[in-house]
């Protein structure tokens, strides 16, 4: 029980799954899973698609937050990727119907994540080689991230009208969402690099001890960028799903405060802010808490209001979990009481 | 002096970190108007001690009598309160702030009520240029302390600690920046505050400034007590040999292990190797198959020579090369390629990664080489892990167990393991027997002779001079950040102490 | 490290460029009122960014300003909707604001948590405080509120301040002092420069931080205060992203977000280059508003450029 208790998605595992008995209890049909339209239909797999776009730029924040870092830009680059894809697609409402697109679809699919790769790298530049720190260099993309995205959109909502666009948002394969697809792909491919190759131990290593790593002869930098470069990634595929999900772009509201809801999910699966230990399967947990929390609110009719605070109550808990110097505290709270009987 | 004139006495005072015995029941008797030295090697317990008696950590056990009367403190606020003052080795002053500042921060000059009540600038300048004019030191007190040089710095901080009304004045390091000038300065104000009847505890380690201006010393090594001297007394050679203790370590010379002669090319060798305020130019060569030792007190070098030549730190000049071929070698990375492998001293800060299992500790420098593209396969890292923990033995639950949980001298058998993974051409050991039990350390010493006899360079760096000469062919002798003479292995403990205790030794000799 | 003034009068000196630009390309751009709304519509904006000055001089940074400038519009519609007395609305919305920066400053310092992750944790409760007392917006109509709301300050030349541009001219100058002349404020750039040394200096280095995020949270609620005036209501989605425009004009400023290097001075004219931003596009009237967010990422970039050219020599550690 102990051993247990110790794994790194002991807790993560615990909150979700009481959520979900919270919910269970409140609403016993909150569970159930049927078969419709030729998918899986039901409150679980919602929040699973729901929970796709977060979880895919969560796993993109846990590497970068392993070796010590922060990526504050992933809002604007999903605007960004959103806007240049829903751009190049466009297909405009014409009289021969609506299935055509300005570009084939893989181009403008691959432009768009050309285009996040690109954010991506700049973040990694700015924090390898103009040596910022990670927050500041990630700030100015924020910032101005938007503002780009809103140049290239003219500050229009862009709406898609081709329907083969809206697979990745909201199409299913073999009866699960294709978002859901994407997400565990990713998961699983990033899973293999972390404990299957040598970026994975390098990775660890720079988390666990940046200075013993470069005395070991790890060029830091060199996976700084890789790290930054493929979080910028991800934050695009979660871009395309995000805006093919709701049909459209908005530079303006795309993905925001989705950094902030990364970050959370990042800590609350575990993953130690301050570098060294970091767990995939933990974030991927974090983001289906997060998503199930916002459904929990609704199902229980409570205000969606209070999401925002049990959402800050959460992350002072799991913070102060982490600390150690609270820790110490309530050992020697607990110390004292115990000499106390 | 009489018992009526000690001002300060700690006595018993033990102080443990995890796995370490900072300190254990030691002593220290400070008297009104005297220069007192605190001396002893690295990991003596020399810090712990003084970072106890300015509050900056609690003692385990041990009491502290500040004149007669049982006194307790917790913070570095408390001590100076109570009139200890310390200037500290790392932190000098404030970069961001000016000189007057930095000497009058935390009691500034107000201005009278009617005029705001503020901090008053000009008296608080006034006050900074009064006290450096009286220590002699040149400065425009308005200008930034990071803009400085060290040395002015150094002398800054200096007057801040004297600043307040200090009963003990501690001096950790004071002069290992400064000129022979500066000393000359920092010395005749010590001298002055002797006389004033402050009390100081002078930490340092050039032997000749102890005999310039110290009354009396107290000698630590490994966290005990020595002894306490009067300077008269006690000769350099002696204090030496007091520091530097006289363990014997039941090693041999394999008599296989013949030294190589001058036909054995260099593996590596560096040309006035240097770094401003580090290590004076040196030359080094040291070939296949060989053992060169370096001795030398703390603060000589020996470290810093280490660093430039894996390339931890920048260089400011000299060449390297290797196999007679000129290198580049600008970071670690480089230095891995071309087959250098580096046991830095600070295991904790440098060496181990504390979360990463012993396998994956071992295979890191290997995989750094190979690169992201080509991955070791697990079989692989698991076969060279065993293989490794076996010939060296490493007592270890499993190869999968964080290094974090090791002992002390397995974490550091874990880092050379890392190291001979990589099958390097020179390996570079800074005190790989610190900190770790007399067994290991007779393992540990085994396997750097093993290493030579396999054509491996070895360059053996100790703060015990036995260790240097039982191993070495060659013995490099640093002093003073620079190279105080070069021996051939058979010299003998003392040659090698005559070279570190330097002219002084041979007078007192 | 170069002269600690050079930043600052690079930022003057881009202030007095952008004016000039502007005078030469707009007509109607040069009168005394164009200069006096950049203070009069950045009132808030200008308040809430000196106590970030201290935090980002302290080495620390405080996202949850936006949020609190929100709550306190809140509470103090709610309250005056309730009937208090609007100068207790007042000290009351302070003493909540200082409180919440305090307990943030509280967990930074007692237990070493990182100040981005509280203070975006701060962030959250205290917008989820706002959902909480309403989601929609709710009008002031208390005649103190509207009397200070509607209050001109002649200043000569057919001009005027508002009461919320006074505040935060008031704001600024006692931002100066307290940096420049108190304890605290030195102690803050001596925690900015080394924590370290400060402590072994004796600082009090502890209470310190502590202090900067309760002065963050107190300039936050007087902002919201001059908030409440410039909009005359309460309304959770106030000063969404305000803290990102904080920050912003710290850094524009002058000041190092690594700590210890920095004028507050500087920071009123971060506030005015970008306000002065939106007057240009404004006055040109073809570029649309998000050309304010892509030249104030710009600025941003070159300025942190800049700070890393004036840092010299990299920290080691870091």
């Amino acid at each position: 029980m102990k051993r247990l208790a110790q794994h790194a998605l002991f807790w993560p595992s615990v909150t979700l799954a009481l959520l979900l008995v919270v919910n269970a209890a409140f609403n016993p049909s909150f569970l159930a899973i049927s078969w419709r339209d030729g998918h899986l239909y039901g409150n679980l797999v919602d929040i699973l698609n729901r929970a796709a776009p977060l979880m895919i730029v969560s796993l993109g924040m846990t590497l970068v937050i392993a070796i010590r870092g922060l990526d504050i830009s992933v809002g604007a680059v999903v605007a960004i990727a959103a806007t240049v894809a829903a751009l190049l697609v466009g297909g405009g409402f014409s009289a021969e119907g609506a299935n055509t697109s300005e570009h084939p679809l893989w181009f403008a699919l691959g432009a768009a994540l050309l285009a996040a790769l690109v954010c991506g790298l700049w973040n990694g530049v700015l924090v390898v080689h103009a040596r910022m720190q990670p927050i500041v260099a990630t700030l100015i993309l924020m910032v101005a991230g938007r503002g780009i995205a809103q140049l290239l959109t003219g500050g229009q909502i862009i709406t898609v009208y081709y329907p083969p666009y809206f697979v990745l948002g909201s199409g299913f394969l073999f009866g699960l969402p294709v978002a859901l697809w994407i997400a565990a792909g990713l998961w699983l491919v990033l899973q293999w690099l972390a404990t299957r190759t040598a970026l994975g131990l390098f990775i660890r290593a720079i988390g666990g001890n940046p200075d013993a790593a470069r005395v070991a002869g790890v060029r830091a930098a060199d996976i700084a960028l890789c790290v930054y470069t493929f979080c910028g990634l991800a934050a695009g595929i979660a871009g395309l799903i995000i805006s093919s999900n709701v049909k459209s772009a908005d530079a303006n509201s795309a993905g925001q405060l989705l950094e902030l809801d990364a970050i959370l999910a990042v800590t609350l699966g575990g993953t130690a802010l301050t570098g060294g230990r970091f767990s995939l399967g933990g974030t991927v947990l974090g983001a289906l808490i997060i998503q199930t929390l916002t459904a929990t609110i609704y199902s229980l009719g409570v205000p969606p209001e209070v999401n925002l605070v049990v959402k800050a109550a959460l992350v002072f808990a799991v913070m102060l979990l982490q600390s150690a110097e609270f820790r110490a505290l309530v050992a020697r709270v607990a110390r004292l009481r115990a000499g106390e009987t | 002096m009489t018992d009526r004139d000690i001002v300060l006495e700690a006595r018993g005072i033990s102080r443990a970190f995890p796995g370490v015995q900072a300190l254990a029941g030691v002593d220290l008797t400070l008297r009104a108007g005297e220069v007192h030295a605190l001396m002893g090697q690295n990991g003596a317990g020399k810090s712990t001690l003084i970072k106890v008696l300015t509050g900056l950590c609690a003692p385990d056990a041990g009491s502290i009598k500040l004149l007669g009367a049982e006194v307790a403190w917790h913070t570095p606020q408390q001590a100076q309160r109570l009139g200890i003052s310390a200037v500290h080795q790392e932190s000098h002053l404030l970069p961001n702030l000016s000189v007057a500042e930095n000497i009058c921060a935390g009691r500034y000059p107000r201005q009278p009520w009617f005029k705001g009540g503020g901090i008053d600038w000009p008296e608080t300048r006034r006050r900074a240029r009064d006290l450096l004019s009286r220590l002699g030191i040149d400065v425009d007190v308005t200008r930034l302390a990071g803009g400085l040089p060290a040395a002015v710095q150094q002398l800054a901080a200096v007057a801040r600690a004297v600043a307040g009304d200090a009963r003990v004045l501690i001096l950790d390091e004071p002069t290992s920046s400064l000129d022979a000038g500066e000393v000359q300065a920092l010395f005749r104000l010590i001298r002055a505050l002797r006389d004033q009847g402050v009390a100081i505890l002078f930490v340092t380690h050039f032997l000749d400034q102890v005999y310039e201006v110290c009354d009396r010393m107290t000698v630590l090594r490994n966290g005990r007590l020595v002894g306490e001297y009067t300077c008269g007394k006690l000769d350099a050679r002696g204090l030496v040999a007091a520091m530097v203790g006289r363990e014997i370590v039941e090693a041999h010379k394999s008599a296989a292990h013949a030294p190589r002669t001058q036909e054995t090319p260099a593996a590596l060798s560096a040309r006035g190797l240097a770094r401003r305020g580090a290590l004076e130019p040196v030359d080094v060569e040291i070939r296949a198959g060989e053992v060169l030792g370096v001795a030398g007190l703390l603060g000589s070098g020996r470290t810093e020579l280490a660093r430039l030549l894996f390339a931890l730190d920048p260089r400011d000049q000299g060449d390297i090369q290797v196999d007679g071929q000129p290198v580049r070698l600008e970071e670690p990375a480089d230095a891995l390629r071309l087959g250098l492998a580096f046991c830095p001293e600070d295991r904790k800060q440098d060496g181990i990664v504390a979360e990463l299992s012993v396998r994956e500790n071992i295979v890191l420098a290997l995989q750094a080489r190979m690169g992201l593209g080509k991955f070791l396969a697990r079989a692989a890292q698991r076969e060279l892990a065993d293989r490794l923990v076996a010939a060296l033995g490493i007592k270890t639950a499993s190869i999968e167990t964080p290094v974090g949980q090791l002992s002390g001298g397995n974490q550091q058998k874990a880092i050379i393991a890392r190291w001979l993974a990589t099958r390097p051409r020179l390996l570079i050991l800074d005190e790989p027997t610190r900190g770790v039990d007399i067994a290991a350390k007779q393992e540990l010493m085994g396997e750097v002779l093993k290493l030579a006899a396999d054509g491996t360079a070895v360059l053996f760096i100790s703060a015990e001079i036995e260790e240097v000469v039982r191993v070495s062919d060659r013995i490099l002798v640093l002093r003073d950040r620079a190279k105080a003479g070069e021996l051939p292995g058979d010299a003998g403990e003392d040659a090698v102490y005559s070279l570190i205790a330097g002219g002084m030794a041979a007078g007192d000799a | 490290m170069k002269h600690p003034l050079l930043p600052l009068a690079i930022t003057v000196a881009l202030f007095v460029a952008m004016a000039a630009f502007g005078a030469v390309r707009y007509p109607g751009f040069l009168s005394l009122q164009v200069f006096l709304n950049l203070l009069i519509d950045n009132a808030f904006l200008c308040v809430v960014a000196v106590g970030m000055t201290f935090v980002i001089l302290s080495g620390g940074i405080d996202l949850s300003v936006g949020a609190v400038i929100a709550l306190t519009t809140m509470i103090s519609a709610a309250l005056l909707q309730a009937g208090w007395n609007p100068w207790a609305v007042m000290a009351t919305v302070l003493a909540v604001g200082a409180a919440f920066g305090a307990l943030q400053g509280l967990l930074i310092q007692r237990f070493g948590l990182a100040p981005f992750i509280v203070t975006l944790a701060g962030m959250f409760l205290a917008r989820g405080c706002c959902y909480l007392i309403s989601t929609e917006s709710m009008p002031i109509t208390d005649t103190t509120y509207t009397a200070i709301a509607q209050a001109r300050i002649p200043v000569g030349f057919d001009s005027s301040l508002t009461v919320g541009a006074l505040v935060a001219l008031l704001t600024v100058l006692a931002g100066m002092r307290l940096a420049h002349a108190t304890g605290f404020g030195r102690t803050v750039y001596a925690v900015g420069g080394g924590e370290g040394a400060a402590r072994l200096m004796g600082l009090p280095v502890a209470a310190t931080r502590v202090g900067v995020y309760l002065l963050s949270g107190f300039t936050a609620a007087l902002a919201g205060i001059v908030m409440t005036f410039y909009m005359l209501s309460g309304y959770s989605l106030h000063a969404v992203g305000l803290e990102l425009d904080a920050i912003a004009a710290v850094v524009i400023g002058g000041t190092l977000l690594a700590g210890g290097v920095g004028y507050v001075a500087g920071t009123l004219f971060g506030v005015l280059i970008l306000g002065i931003i939106q007057t240009l596009i404004a006055f040109d009237g073809t570029l649309s508003s998000w050309w304010t967010r892509i030249v104030v990422g710009v600025l941003l970039l070159l300025f942190c450029l800049l700070q890393r050219l004036f840092e010299g020599r990299a920290r080691r550690t870091e």
